[in-house]
C-alpha cells in the first residue's frame, strides 16, 4: 500500500471532519436545528449566540449547516453503497451469463442512462413521496449504470481465466463462479466509481431539496439556498454559506478519488 | 451499403429497445402514481357521481388489465398524443412543444461553450503533464467540477445582476418590450448569459479533465517518441497527434452528457425563472400532473437518444476506422 498524496490526503482529513461533524451535530448545535432561536436575519459574526447569524424566521445558520451534514452525508452514502452494489450484481450477471440476458440487460441499462437521472428522482420521488429512504431509492436509480458497465467490462475479461475453470472443474455451481469467484476479482474497478458515485449523489440531494422535494422534515443545505433565495438581495450570505459547504463536502470526495486512483495506476 | 450507413442503421435499431424500456418504466410510475387520468378528470370539471365515474373508466378503458392500458397508451403515444395536463388544462404534448426549444437554445449554447472553452484548457493543460500550468489548470477544474449549477447560478445573480447590475436577474427577454428582430435577438442573448455560464461551468471542467488525462496517457505511447525522433516541432504534435487523437472519447461524452444537462437544466431553470423544458418538470411535481411529468421523461429520453445518434455519426466522421467499416 502506498501513502496518499497530498491531494487525498487533505480531502480525506476533510471528509474526516464532515463526519465528525455529523456525528456530533447535536453536541455541536443543540436543539432543533428548525426552531427559531433568537432575533432574524442577524448578520455573520455580528452576534455570539450566532456565529453565523440566523435566517429569515430567525433559526441560526450554525446549527442547520451542522446538522445539514447529516442528511447530506446519509443520503449520500447510502445511495452510492446501493448504487454500486446494485451495478455490480447487474453487470456480473449480464457479464458472466452471456447471450439473451446479456442483451436484455444492457439494454436495460442503457434505458437506464437514457432518462437523465435527476428527472429519474424527481419522478420516483413525485411517487413515493420525499423522506430519507425514498431519496435513497430515488438517487441511486439513476446512478448504478455506470458501475453496472464497468463490472461486466471486468467479468468479461475475466471469465475465460484459469481460476475460473478450476472452479468449474470443482463442480461449483454457475451462480457460486459469478458470486464468490467473479464478482470479487471485479470489485476493484467498480469500486473506484465510489468516489463520483457519492458526489453525485450529494448533489441530487442538494439540487432535489433546493427545488423542495427533500425530506420537509430535515434541515438540507439545498433546502436552506432555497430558503435564502427569498432573501438574495437583502442577505446573499444566507444561500452563499451552505452552497460553500456543498462545494468542500464535493470536494473532498473528489481529491480522495483522484488520489486513490493515483496511487491504484502508480502501483506494479 | 456503405459501412458509414450501416454503422448508423446498427445503432439506431439498437435504440428501439431502448425506447421500448423507458416506455413500460414509465407506464409503470403512471400506474404507481395514486389516482387516474378520470380521477384528474373530476379535479378539473367538478364532481361527478358514481355511475358516470364508472362509466367514464368504461369508455377510457381504464377497467381493462393493465396489458390492455399499456397497449392503449403506447397507441397514443404513437399518435403524438401524451395524454391531458391536468395543471396547464392542455395536451401535454402543446405545453411541451412550447418549452422544448427554449431548453434546445440553452443547452446547445452551454455544451458548444463547454466542449470548445473545456477541450482548449485541457490542451493547454495536457500539452506539458506534470507542469505547473497543468496543476494550476487540474487543480482549477477539480475545484469547478465541485460547484453545484444552481448555487453557481445564484452566486453569479448576486454579483452579476443585482451587485453589479449588468445584466438581467432573470426571465428569458424582457417583459413587452416591444422589440423585434435583432433588438429582440440581443435581448435574448444578454438574458441567457449568465444561465448558460450556470448550466456550463460544470461540463467545462469535466471536459478539461478527459481532455488533459486522456493528453496524459497518448503522451506515453511510443508514437508520440517515433513523432520526436522525426523532428517534429512540439506544436505540431500537441495539435496535430495528440490532442486530435484526445478529443475523440471527449465527444463520445458529449451525448451521454446531454442527459446530465437536461437534468442540470431543471434547476437552472428555475433559478432564472426560464420558461424551459426543464422547469416544466420542476412544475410537473410540485402541481401534482403526472401525465405532463412522464412527458417530460419520454421527450428528454428521445432527446438524449437523438443527441447520441448524432455524436456517432460525427464520430463516423472524424474516425476513420468507423469509416472503412472496421
Amino acid at each position: 500500500m502506498k501513502t496518499l498524496n497530498l491531494e487525498a490526503k487533505i480531502g480525506a482529513i476533510l471528509l474526516v471532519l464532515l463526519v465528525l461533524m455529523a456525528l456530533f451535530a447535536p453536541l455541536i448545535a443543540p436543539g432543533d436545528p428548525l426552531a427559531i432561536s433568537g432575533e432574524a436575519m442577524l448578520r455573520p459574526f455580528a452576534s455570539e449566540a450566532h456565529w453565523l447569524g440566523t435566517d429569515r424566521l430567525g433559526r441560526d445558520v450554525l446549527a442547520g449547516l451542522v446538522h445539514g451534514t447529516r442528511t447530506t452525508l446519509l443520503v449520500a452514502f447510502f445511495s452510492a453503497a446501493a448504487a454500486l452494489i446494485v451495478g455490480s450484481i447487474v453487470g456480473t450477471l449480464s457479464g458472466f451469463l452471456g447471450g439473451l440476458a446479456d442483451i436484455v440487460l444492457m439494454r436495460i441499462t442503457e434505458a437506464f442512462q437514457t432518462v437523465p437521472g435527476f428527472l429519474l428522482a424527481l419522478a420516483t420521488i413525485s411517487v413515493t413521496g420525499p423522506s430519507v429512504p425514498t431519496l435513497i431509492l430515488a438517487i441511486s436509480l439513476g446512478n448504478w449504470t455506470q458501475a453496472a458497465r464497468v463490472t461486466r467490462a471486468e467479468v468479461l475479461s475475466l471469465r475465460e481465466r484459469d481460476f475460473v475453470a478450476a472452479a468449474r472443474t470443482l463442480g461449483m455451481r454457475p451462480l457460486e463462479i459469478a458470486f464468490r469467484e467473479i464478482l470479487p476479482n471485479a470489485f476493484g474497478p467498480t469500486a473506484s466509481l465510489a468516489a463520483i458515485s457519492v458526489a453525485t449523489a450529494i448533489l441530487i440531494e442538494a439540487a432535489l431539496s433546493f427545488l423542495g422535494f427533500g425530506d420537509p422534515n430535515r434541515v438540507t443545505w439545498g433546502s436552506m439556498i432555497a430558503e435564502g433565495r427569498t432573501v438574495l438581495r437583502a442577505a446573499p450570505y444566507l444561500s452563499i454559506v451552505p452552497g460553500i459547504a456543498l462545494v468542500v463536502t464535493v470536494l473532498s470526495i473528489h481529491l480522495i478519488g483522484r488520489g486513490l486512483s493515483h496511487t491504484e495506476r502508480l502501483q506494479p | 451499403m456503405p459501412p458509414l450507413a450501416s454503422f448508423f442503421l446498427k445503432r439506431l435499431l439498437t435504440a428501439l429497445p431502448v425506447l421500448f424500456i423507458v416506455l413500460v418504466g414509465s407506464f409503470l410510475l403512471l400506474e404507481a402514481a395514486s389516482g387516474d387520468a378520470v380521477d384528474a378528470y373530476i379535479a378539473r370539471s367538478g364532481t361527478l357521481d358514481a355511475q358516470q365515474i364508472a362509466q367514464l373508466r368504461m369508455e377510457w378503458g381504464l377497467d381493462q388489465g393493465p396489458l390492455y392500458r399499456f397497449e392503449a397508451y403506447v397507441t397514443a403515444l404513437a399518435q403524438g398524443d401524451l395524454g391531458w395536463s391536468t395543471a396547464f388544462e392542455r395536451p401535454v404534448t402543446s405545453v411541451i412543444a412550447e418549452r422544448l426549444p427554449v431548453t434546445l437554445l440553452l443547452m446547445s449554447i452551454a455544451t458548444g461553450l463547454a466542449f470548445f472553452l473545456g477541450s482548449l484548457l485541457g490542451i493547454a493543460a495536457g500539452a506539458r503533464p506534470g507542469s505547473v500550468r497543468d496543476r494550476l489548470l487540474s487543480t482549477g477544474s477539480l475545484a469547478l467540477y465541485a460547484v453545484p449549477g444552481f448555487w453557481l447560478g445564484l452566486v453569479l445573480i448576486v454579483v452579476f445582476a443585482v451587485d453589479l447590475r449588468w445584466l438581467p436577474i432573470g426571465g428569458m427577454e424582457s417583459i413587452a418590450s416591444g422589440k423585434a428582430g435583432l433588438a429582440r435577438m440581443a435581448d435574448i442573448a444578454v438574458h441567457l448569459v449568465l444561465p448558460v455560464c450556470a448550466l456550463a461551468m460544470v461540463y467545462l471542467a469535466l471536459y478539461l479533465r478527459l481532455m488533459r488525462d486522456r493528453m496524459a496517457e497518448i503522451w506515453r505511447d511510443p508514437f508520440v517518441k517515433g513523432l520526436e525522433a522525426r523532428g517534429l516541432t512540439r506544436r505540431r504534435i500537441v495539435w496535430r497527434h495528440v490532442a486530435r487523437n484526445a478529443v475523440l472519447p471527449v465527444i463520445t461524452m458529449l451525448g451521454w452528457q446531454s442527459a446530465a444537462m437536461l437534468g442540470g437544466s431543471v434547476v437552472v431553470e428555475s433559478v432564472f425563472s426560464i420558461p424551459g423544458f426543464g422547469r416544466l418538470a420542476a412544475e410537473a411535481v410540485a402541481r401534482r400532473d403526472t401525465p405532463l411529468l412522464l412527458g417530460v421523461l419520454l421527450c428528454s429520453a428521445i432527446t438524449v437518444i437523438i443527441a447520441n445518434l448524432l455524436v456517432d455519426l460525427a464520430y463516423g466522421k472524424l474516425d476513420p476506422r468507423v469509416r472503412i467499416g472496421r
